[in-house]
């Protein structure tokens, strides 16, 4: 079994930071991404809030990080952790055909968009259902769309959508938005319709999204609308389930708890970037992988020493 | 457009279907991230398995029809031809190594 001193889980900004500083400490360090590259922050068409690069897009961004990172640290993707297992002295970290060993461990596994929950949503996904407007949206010019939410980033793409030439109906579950009042207005100006009070129970369709039931969350009545499409923008979710799984302790909201030193409760186990909540900017994660790389550095030579 | 990927039209797909036994389609655009994260993935695929399967790029911008026709609803989409017939589609933006399993389970050579 492969040993190293730190293992990365996510290559975010977060993770590759961490790998960077990691591994110029001198650890032997393995960066393990289960999808790719990059993160959340790939996908952003324009990043003008990362010092040094006024306008970069995020691909371009996450290229030069991993091409830093790959001057010191070994990256690899497609490594879906399984499970990390403490064993004396560190952990097993596990995929489905693989085991690795180290002495520390570096979650920086990100977040993701939150499911809404509801039948033939996963079925249905990429055939009719999206997570993100701006990337799927041109497909439905002409068509007919419900988008799902009330906060800014629902009503942006609810916008988008409209401009793009597309019929669009927000359904929001409360009676009124959480967006700015200043978007809600624009949405509506530009003809939008909102169903207020009303959730998305069931997302239907054979082998595409041919229709949603609505359920109205004051008379508890549930009707048909026949979509082509479904947007759903119902904020993110720290992706926690391995650290919740090692026992590690998240607050109210699902975020891993940690330290000033990045310091998860468990022994060994640190944490950065998205998955510890806050103000989830590509800086504060690169700050947070550099101080969780230091502090796994300072916890691995002390308890070397102490041995 | 490199030697080794093709490029696909909606004028050209169905003889690009025809002449090979088995054919991945990406579908692409320019304004799409997710694509350009997959397109290395994708080139360094079709030099692996050139004389074996054929990759071919569809720019769904300059081609409309394809996407309409086999009801793409988000890209990047691969389309995987075996023998002239679709036989699976893999949607969204994957790993180069994932993308290789589905693509060989897809056309049985795995």
């Amino acid at each position: 079994m492969e040993e190293y001193d730190l293992l990365i889980i996510g290559a975010g900004p977060a993770g590759l930071t961490a790998g960077i500083y990691g591994a110029r400490s001198g650890l032997k360090t393995k960066i393990l991404e289960a999808m790719m590259v990059g993160g959340q922050t790939a996908l952003s068409p324009m990043i003008e809030n990362y010092p040094g690069f006024p306008e970069i897009d995020g691909q371009g961004l996450m290229k030069a990080f991993r091409d830093h990172a790959e001057r010191y640290v070994e990256i690899e993707e497609g490594f879906e952790v399984e499970e990390i297992r403490p064993t004396e002295g560190g952990f097993i970290v596990k995929s489905d055909d693989e085991e690795l060993r180290s002495s520390a461990v570096i979650l920086a596994t990100g977040a993701e968009h939150r499911k809404l929950g509801v039948p033939g949503e996963e079925e249905l996904s990429g055939k009719g259902v999206s997570y993100c407007a701006t990337c799927d949206g041109f497909f439905f010019k002409g068509k007919r769309v419900v988008v799902v939410g009330g906060g800014n980033t629902a009503v942006t793409e609810a916008i988008y959508l409209l401009d793009i030439g597309v019929d669009v109906t927000l359904v929001h579950r409360r009676d009124q938005l959480r967006a700015d009042k200043a978007l809600g207005d624009r949405y509506l100006s530009k003809g939008g319709s909102i169903e207020w009070n009303t959730v998305v129970s069931r997302i239907e369709g054979e082998g595409k999204v041919e229709r949603v039931v609505l359920k109205d969350t004051v008379t508890g009545e549930e009707r048909e609308m026949a979509v082509d499409g479904v947007f759903i923008s119902v904020g993110i979710v720290p992706k926690t389930e391995l650290a919740r799984r090692l026992g590690v302790e998240t607050d109210e909201t699902g975020y891993v708890i940690v330290d000033k030193k990045q310091a998860t409760n468990v022994q060994g186990v640190y944490a950065a970037g998205d998955i510890t909540g806050g103000v989830r900017q590509i800086v504060t994660g690169c700050g947070q992988g550099a101080i969780a790389a230091l502090s796994a550095y300072e916890y691995i030579t002390h308890e070397k020493w102490s041995q | 457009m490199s030697e080794l990927v093709k490029e696909a039209t909606d004028m050209n797909l169905n003889d690009l279907v025809m002449e090979h036994e088995a054919l991945v389609i990406d579908c692409w655009a320019p304004w799409c991230a997710p694509c350009r994260m997959i397109a290395p993935a994708v080139e360094n695929l079709a030099g692996k398995y050139r004389g074996r399967i054929a990759f071919a790029k569809l720019n769904t911008d300059r081609n409309p029809l394809t996407p309409r026709e086999y009801g793409i609803m988000g890209i990047p989409t691969l389309l995987i031809f075996k023998n002239g017939e679709l036989v699976h589609r893999i949607v969204g933006a994957l790993p180069e190594n994932i993308l290789e399993n589905e693509i060989l389970k897809a056309l049985d050579m795995g």
